[in-house]
C-alpha cells in the first residue's frame, strides 16, 4: 500500500498523534519506510544559533525535539529515517514531498481557531493543497 | 564547500531577485546608521555599496550581506563627535588592516571561546543601544511624529503577510513620504540631518596628519571596530551556514571583512560588517550565492544615483519606526526564558555584558568583560571537587588542577579511620598542583599512621603522576 510515508513533525502534541497514525499505516505494509521530516524555520535560525554553545549542540537540540516520535516509531519496529530541512515549514514540506515522490504525507493539524488560522496560516492546510500525493491530516 | 563557479553562478535568478530586495531594505538602514554615527547619509550609503561589492568577491560566506551597521556606528559615534569624518575614515582603514591580520592569524578558532551568554548579551545590548539612539528623534517632537512612527510599525508588521516581494520598510517609506508631502505635515526629514549627493564614491586619502598622535586617537576605535565587526560577521556567518545547510570559510571571511573596510575607508565609507537581519532577508528571498551580495551593492548605488533627491524628503519618524523594527528583530526575545532556565552563571554573564555595554556605550568592552567573567565562572565551577565518603573509601569527583586542589586537601585534614582508599576514577589530574596535592595528602596521612591507598587514576593522570614524581611508569 503506502511504501514511502512522509511524517512531518514539529515536536508538538499533534505531531505525536500524527506519528501514531503513521505507524498504523506503516504496519499494514511490509518494507514500508517512514521519513520523519522536521523543518527548522528560517525565523528560528538566529535564536537557535545564539542559544547553542556549538554547532554540535545545535544539532542535538533539534534532534531532541523529535526524539519522542523517533522513540515511538522505533518501538513499533518500523524502518525510518530522519530528515532535517531548513526553510518555511509549509512550502519546504511540499517541495520535499514532491521531489522525493513519497506515497503519502502525514501531518498533524495545530487545531487553531479560525481567526488565528487566518492570521498565522495553517501549515497542514497548505501542505494538503499543494502536495501531489495523498495527504492525511491528523486532528 | 562549493566551487567558486557554483558560489557565483549556481543560483543566478534567485540571487538577482534577492539582491534587489536587499538593496531596497538596505537604503533606510544605511541612512539611519549614518545618523547614529553622526555623519552624512552618504557615508553609510557609500560604505554599504563598497563593502557589499567587495565582500562579494573576497568574503568567505556566500549570500551573507555586509554593509554599514548599527553595531559599528555605535562604536564610532564618539570618534566622529570629537574628531570628525576624516579621523573616522582613517580609523576605518586601520580597522581593515587589523581585521586582515586577525584573519591571517586564524581568529575564527577563537570565536569558539566566546560563550553564547556573551553573544546573547551582545545582540541585546545592540538592540537597546540602537533604540536609545532613536529616542532623541521622537521625544518632544510632537504628536504627529508618534503617529508616523506608529503607522510605520503597523505597515512593517502587517504588510508582509500580504505582500512578500517588496520589503515592507520600503512600502512604509513610499506611502508615508507621500502622505507627509500631500498633507504638508511639519516633520523633520533626512534632509535636515545631512545631504545626499548623487555621485559615485571616489578615491581620496583621509585628511589627517600622519603621526603618532593620530594613531593614538584612532587605534582604540579601530581595535574596538575590528572586534565588534568580526564578532557580528562570524555570528552572522554561522546563522547563514545554518539556514543554507552549507559551510563557510570563517578566516577567509575575517580577511575579507578587513579588505572591504580597508578599501571602503579610501572611498569615504564608514566601517561596516555583516548584518544578521539583512542576511536573513537575503536567504529568505532566495539568495544563496555571491552574486546576491554583489547585486545588492550595485543596485543600492544605482538607486541612490537615480532617486537621491527623493531620499532627503523621507520623514525622520518613518526612519525611526524602521529602526525600532530593527531593534525588535535584533533583540533576542528568548532571553527572558534564558535568564530563568540557563545556569545562574550564564544568566549573570549575559546581564553583565548588557549592563557594561550600556554603561560604557561600547560593545567591544562589554564583550571582552563578558568573556573574562565567564572564564572566571567556568574555572570557579570546575574547581569544585566533590568528595564522597563510603566506609573507608573516599570518591573524588571533578578535575584536580591548581584551582581545585585547596578544597581537595582540606577534605583530608580530619581523618579518623586507620586505613583509607582514595578513589580517583571520576577525577583527572591536570597539572603539577594536582599531583602535588595527592602526594602531600598521602605523606601527611602516613605521618599520622594512616595507611593510604590511591586507586583509579586514569592512564593520562597516572602518566603525569609518575612523571612529576620522578617514578618510572610501571605499566
Amino acid at each position: 500500500m503506502y511504501q514511502y510515508i512522509l511524517l512531518a513533525a514539529d515536536g508538538s502534541e499533534n505531531a505525536i498523534r500524527a506519528a501514531k497514525e503513521a505507524i498504523k499505516l506503516a504496519s499494514f505494509t511490509e518494507s514500508s519506510l517512514i521519513d520523519l521530516v522536521y523543518v527548522v524555520d528560517f525565523e528560528k535560525s538566529k535564536s537557535d544559533v545564539l542559544h547553542a554553545a556549538s554547532p554540535e549542540s545545535l544539532e542535538i537540540g533539534r534532534r531532541r525535539k523529535i526524539a519522542p516520535i523517533e522513540q515511538l516509531i522505533k518501538e513499533a519496529g518500523i524502518t525510518y529515517k530522519v530528515t532535517l530541512l531548513k526553510g518555511e515549514p509549509g512550502p519546504e514540506i511540499v517541495r520535499y514531498a514532491n521531489e522525493a515522490n513519497v506515497d503519502i504525507v502525514i501531518i498533524g493539524s495545530r487545531g487553531l481557531n479560525s481567526l488565528r488560522e487566518m492570521v498565522l496560516g495553517s501549515v497542514s492546510h497548505k501542505v494538503m493543497k499543494r502536495v501531489k500525493c495523498p495527504a492525511l491530516i491528523v486532528k | 564547500m562549493q566551487s567558486l563557479k557554483e558560489q557565483w553562478f549556481g543560483n543566478i535568478r534567485g540571487d538577482i531577485l534577492s539582491g534587489i530586495v536587499v538593496a531596497l531594505a538596505l537604503i533606510p538602514e544605511a541612512i539611519a546608521f549614518s545618523i547614529i554615527a553622526g555623519v552624512d547619509p552618504m557615508v553609510g550609503l557609500y560604505a554599504s555599496f563598497c563593502i557589499a561589492t567587495i565582500i562579494a568577491f573576497v568574503g568567505g560566506r556566500p549570500a551573507m550581506i555586509s554593509a554599514a551597521t548599527g553595531a559599528m556606528a555605535l562604536v564610532m559615534a564618539d570618534l566622529v563627535a570629537d574628531y570628525g569624518l576624516n579621523y573616522l575614515l582613517a580609523a576605518t582603514i586601520l580597522t581593515g588592516i587589523v581585521q586582515v591580520l586577525l584573519g591571517v592569524f586564524g581568529i575564527a578558532k577563537l570565536m569558539r571561546f566566546i560563550p553564547n551568554a556573551v553573544m546573547i548579551g551582545f545582540v541585546n545590548a545592540l538592540a537597546i543601544l540602537i533604540f536609545m539612539a532613536q529616542v532623541p528623534h521622537f521625544l518632544g517632537e510632537g504628536w504627529l511624529t508618534y503617529v508616523f512612527i506608529a503607522v510605520t510599525l503597523l505597515i512593517v508588521y502587517t504588510v508582509p503577510r500580504f505582500v512578500k516581494a517588496i520589503p515592507a520598510p520600503l512600502i512604509a517609506i513610499v506611502v508615508l513620504t507621500a502622505a507627509a508631502f500631500i498633507s504638508g505635515a511639519e516633520l523633520k526629514t533626512i534632509g535636515d540631518l545631512g545631504n545626499i549627493t548623487q555621485s559615485l564614491p571616489s578615491f581620496f586619502i583621509p585628511d589627517v596628519p600622519f603621526n603618532f598622535e593620530t594613531l593614538r586617537i584612532i587605534l582604540p576605535y579601530s581595535l574596538a571596530l575590528a572586534v565588534v565587526g568580526l564578532l557580528e560577521s562570524l555570528l552572522t556567518s554561522q546563522i547563514v551556514d545554518d539556514m543554507t545547510d552549507t559551510k563557510s570559510d570563517k578566516n577567509r571571511e575575517a580577511r575579507g571583512q578587513g579588505i572591504a573596510n580597508f578599501v571602503n575607508g579610501f572611498f569615504g565609507g564608514m566601517a561596516g560588517c555583516a548584518m544578521i537581519g539583512q542576511s536573513v532577508i537575503n536567504v529568505k528571498s532566495g539568495g544563496r550565492g555571491r552574486l546576491s551580495t554583489l547585486v545588492a551593492g550595485l543596485c543600492l548605488m544605482f538607486l541612490i544615483l537615480v532617486l537621491g533627491d527623493l531620499v532627503v524628503d523621507i520623514p525622520m519618524p518613518v526612519l525611526v519606526g524602521i529602526m525600532i523594527m530593527v531593534c525588535i528583530g535584533t533583540f533576542d526575545w528568548g532571553s527572558f526564558k534564558y535568564i530563568i532556565t540557563a545556569p545562574r552563571a550564564d544568566a549573570v554573564v549575559m546581564l553583565v555584558t548588557v549592563a557594561i555595554v550600556i554603561y560604557t556605550d561600547n560593545l567591544a568592552i562589554g564583550v571582552i568583560i563578558g568573556v573574562i567573567l565567564s572564564a572566571l565562572f567556568f574555572v570557579a565551577s570546575i574547581s569544585k571537587v566533590k568528595i564522597k565518603e563510603q566506609g573507608t573509601t573516599y570518591f573524588i569527583e571533578g578535575p584536580l588542577f591548581f584551582a581545585s586542589t585547596q578544597s581537595f586537601i582540606q577534605a583530608f585534614e580530619q581523618v579518623s579511620q586507620k586505613e583509607i582508599t582514595i578513589d580517583l576514577s571520576s577525577s583527572h589530574l591536570w597539572d603539577e598542583s594536582a599531583v602535588g596535592a595527592v602526594a602531600k595528602i598521602v605523606s601527611k596521612l602516613e605521618e599520622q599512621g594512616i595507611a593510604v591507598q590511591v586507586k583509579g587514576l586514569n592512564p593520562a593522570s597516572e602518566k603525569l603522576y609518575n612523571k612529576l614524581l620522578g617514578l618510572s611508569g610501571g605499566h
